[in-house]
């Protein structure tokens, strides 16, 4: 004990030192930021938020969604149609009358008040992921398999979508929300735009908060074990099934949690926000900014972000090219993301200082393996292998 | 009925074609546990050649109607998506050994690029090819019923290259090394296979399959950069619902998906008919987790 240095007393401080003066800056942000750039930001923040859900499934679970893009749209039109009938002021909304609807269909209906529309903007996604994934992973679907299933969920529902023009407003979405009134400011009002913005700043801090939770949690420590060594995990009697299924819910109700947010800061939700490409580019936000550390998905989800609206401004083309390269540079080259590159750095820099044994934090422990446990061979309980063995085989 | 009848062919049709896409993904995937997202890229390059045989090749022999460059189009599309397989899996593909989840991104970035590649070069709007003459028309079967020349031949191409990948996986020295990585990669080394051989030769199989499945589907309707995106996902559930390693399993699996898929058009509207499919499999999956046919490994 009495060889720990200076340094190891001020390291709980340097910690979380960052993070409150991020919240600061964050906090401060309305009242130095154009109202256009406070807007993206708020964009982008709401980003963060599902890279946080999908770091908790991806970075700490080993399980790759696809679907967080579905989840984000389910929430996003829940409280966009919320949006719409306010903004319509009683009448029927527009793209309805223009595919020749008559009458608000039923399930509109309940949306008009704000508390049900928020709330079924939250459960109607966290219910389809607990059913999908309660089938999907009692079958123990896995690995890839899980990926491809939640894609084709996804790309489904967002042809969908699309084809029930007087009913989700088809291509376009929901559009047109600006007369909407909150708390008695108009939606487009810089009040009301600020108001949205600091709330995405209060959810993604309680977001963070409540992730950083799980996963120190016991409960983290086994999501990351069934990350590691899913076999081993169920020899050692456990049942993995409810707890993936848990993250998996947990994850689509921090998404869904975004698109509600998402909405009214950018005025517009449609399939084109909730289908197959903007869900994979999800993936790439975590993986750039380090899987397995959640302050990493929030860097990813910004940096990202922020490269792609200052390169497609200038230059669409380029950004594809450069889009694709990412996700393939930074799987084969840049494994850890950017956090994890810091903080490896960082505890190398701990160990020179104060000359401690390198000791896993708990980023530490839950760094994304760089080689998944995934066998070349499937693998066949030992059982069964000694049965197929004893007759011979086939 | 007669409708039931015709939609049931233009079934078999679409998954004759989800067959070709899919073999070359249940094979990379029964190898090397590799999920290929730029695999539909590999359609729309072969789709590319056949139009630019078309522009190039056709005015030399003879025109675009007795269809020369059509044929030759064929061997020349499996050859190119063959030799870009295999540049991606040895500069890509194999460093990424045994992490399946970052095979997946590192493909769709790939595939990202190939799209924006065709963009460049061929310009984003949809392009026609046009057909051979002995393509148009059909037979008649009576009942004021057709069945077009271009869906049969497609049966019979497909038809054609899966008798010769089955001769292939079970008549040759190669084919014998390929079962022999699949069933056991470290003993099949062992005894002298050279795996990273067999990977990448299967792969270039895989991508050169998926280029003849373009050039088939340029005569179903106009090609676009974009092609590749609307059959991938089709062609996932095949190796989803099929199983891996085994042939039996990934053409029934085809065949069911492209017959139920359009008969279930029939009666809903055709988004439906694919959330039913996809809902139809995962019910599946609950009752025979690892797909139709599964192969023993030891």
């Amino acid at each position: 004990m009495n060889k720990r240095g200076i340094t190891s007393y001020l390291l709980p401080f340097l910690q979380w030192l960052p993070f409150v003066l991020l919240i600061g800056a964050l906090l401060l942000a309305p009242q130095f930021l154009e109202p256009f750039r406070l807007n993206q930001l708020g964009k982008f923040l709401t980003y963060a938020i599902i890279a946080i859900g999908l770091d908790l499934i991806w970075g700490y679970g080993g399980m790759m969604s696809l679907g967080q893009g579905l989840f984000f749209g389910l929430g996003a039109y829940g409280f966009a149609m919320y949006l719409k009938l306010q903004a319509s002021g009683g009448k029927l909304p527009d793209f309805m009358f223009w595919s020749g609807l008559e009458a608000l269909p039923w399930f509109w209906v309940p949306f008009q008040n704000p508390i049900v529309a928020i709330v079924a903007a939250l459960v109607v996604p966290a219910l389809i992921a607990g059913l999908l994934g309660y089938l999907v992973f009692r079958s123990r679907v896995q690995g890839v398999y899980f990926s491809i299933i939640t894609q084709a969920l996804t790309l489904l529902t967002s042809i969908w979508f699309i084809g029930q023009q007087a009913y989700t407003g088809g291509t376009n979405g929901i559009t047109n929300l600006g007369s909407a009134k909150i708390f008695g400011y108009s939606l487009l009002s810089p009040e009301a735009q600020t108001g949205f913005y600091l709330a995405t700043v209060v959810c993604l801090v309680l977001v963070y908060l409540v992730a950083t939770q799980i996963t120190t949690s016991r409960f983290g420590r086994m999501l990351v074990a069934l990350r590691d060594n899913e076999a081993r995990v169920r020899f050692l009697g456990y049942n993995p099934v409810m707890l993936k299924m848990l993250i998996f819910v947990v994850s689509a109700l921090f998404a869904a949690l975004a698109g509600i947010l998402f909405v009214p800061q950018v005025g517009i939700i449609s399939p084109s926000s909730m289908g197959v490409v903007p869900s994979i580019e999800m993936v790439i936000w975590v993986a750039i900014g380090g899987r397995g550390t959640l302050f990493g998905a929030v860097v990813g989800a910004l940096v990202v972000s922020y490269a792609r609206s200052f390169f497609s401004e200038a230059y669409p083309d380029i950004w594809q090219y450069f889009l694709g390269l990412l996700f393939v540079v930074s799987v084969l080259f840049f494994k850890s993301g950017i956090v994890g590159t810091l903080l490896t750095g960082f505890n190398r820099l701990r160990v020179m200082l104060s000359g401690e044994p390198l000791e896993m934090s708990e980023h530490g422990l839950s760094y994304y393996r760089t080689t998944d446990r995934e066998t070349p061979t499937p693998a066949t309980p030992l059982l069964e292998k000694a049965s197929s063995a004893a007759e011979g085989g086939s | 009925m007669d409708a039931i009848l015709y939609q049931a062919f233009n079934g078999l049709s679409l998954g004759s074609i989800l067959l070709l896409v899919s073999l070359g993904l249940a094979l990379a995937f029964g190898l090397m546990r590799v999920i290929n997202m730029a695999h539909g890229e590999f359609i729309m390059i072969g789709a590319y050649v056949a139009f630019l045989f078309q522009q190039t090749l056709a005015p030399v022999l003879g025109g675009v109607e007795p269809g020369i460059w059509f044929i030759l189009a064929i061997p020349a599309a499996f050859i190119v998506a063959a030799a870009l397989g295999a540049l991606m899996e040895v500069t890509m593909i194999r460093h990424l050994y045994g992490r399946p989840l970052d095979t997946l991104l590192a493909t769709w970035g790939v595939g990202l690029i190939l799209q924006q590649a065709a963009r460049s070069i061929f310009g984003a709007p949809n392009v026609n090819v046009s057909s051979p003459v002995w393509l148009s028309g059909g037979f008649d079967i009576g009942a004021g019923l057709l069945l077009p020349y271009k869906r049969v031949f497609i049966i019979a191409l497909v038809s054609l290259v899966v008798i010769a990948v089955y001769l292939y996986l079970y008549r040759t020295v190669s084919g014998r090394r390929l079962r022999a990585v699949m069933q056991n990669r470290e003993m099949a080394s062992c005894l002298g296979v050279r795996s990273r051989w067999v990977d990448a030769s299967t792969f270039a199989l895989g991508t050169g399959l998926a280029g003849v499945a373009g050039v088939a589907l340029t005569q179903l309707g106009s090609i676009g950069p974009a092609l590749g995106t609307f059959y991938i996902v089709d062609a996932f559930m095949v190796v989803v619902l099929g199983g891996v390693g085994r042939l039996p399993g990934t053409i029934l699996a085809a065949i069911l998906i492209g017959v139920t898929n359009t008969l279930l058009e029939l009666g809903t509207t055709a988004t439906v008919g694919k959330v039913l499919v996809l809902l139809l499999i995962i019910a599946f999956l609950q009752w025979k987790p690892s797909g139709l046919a599964t192969l023993q490994t030891r």
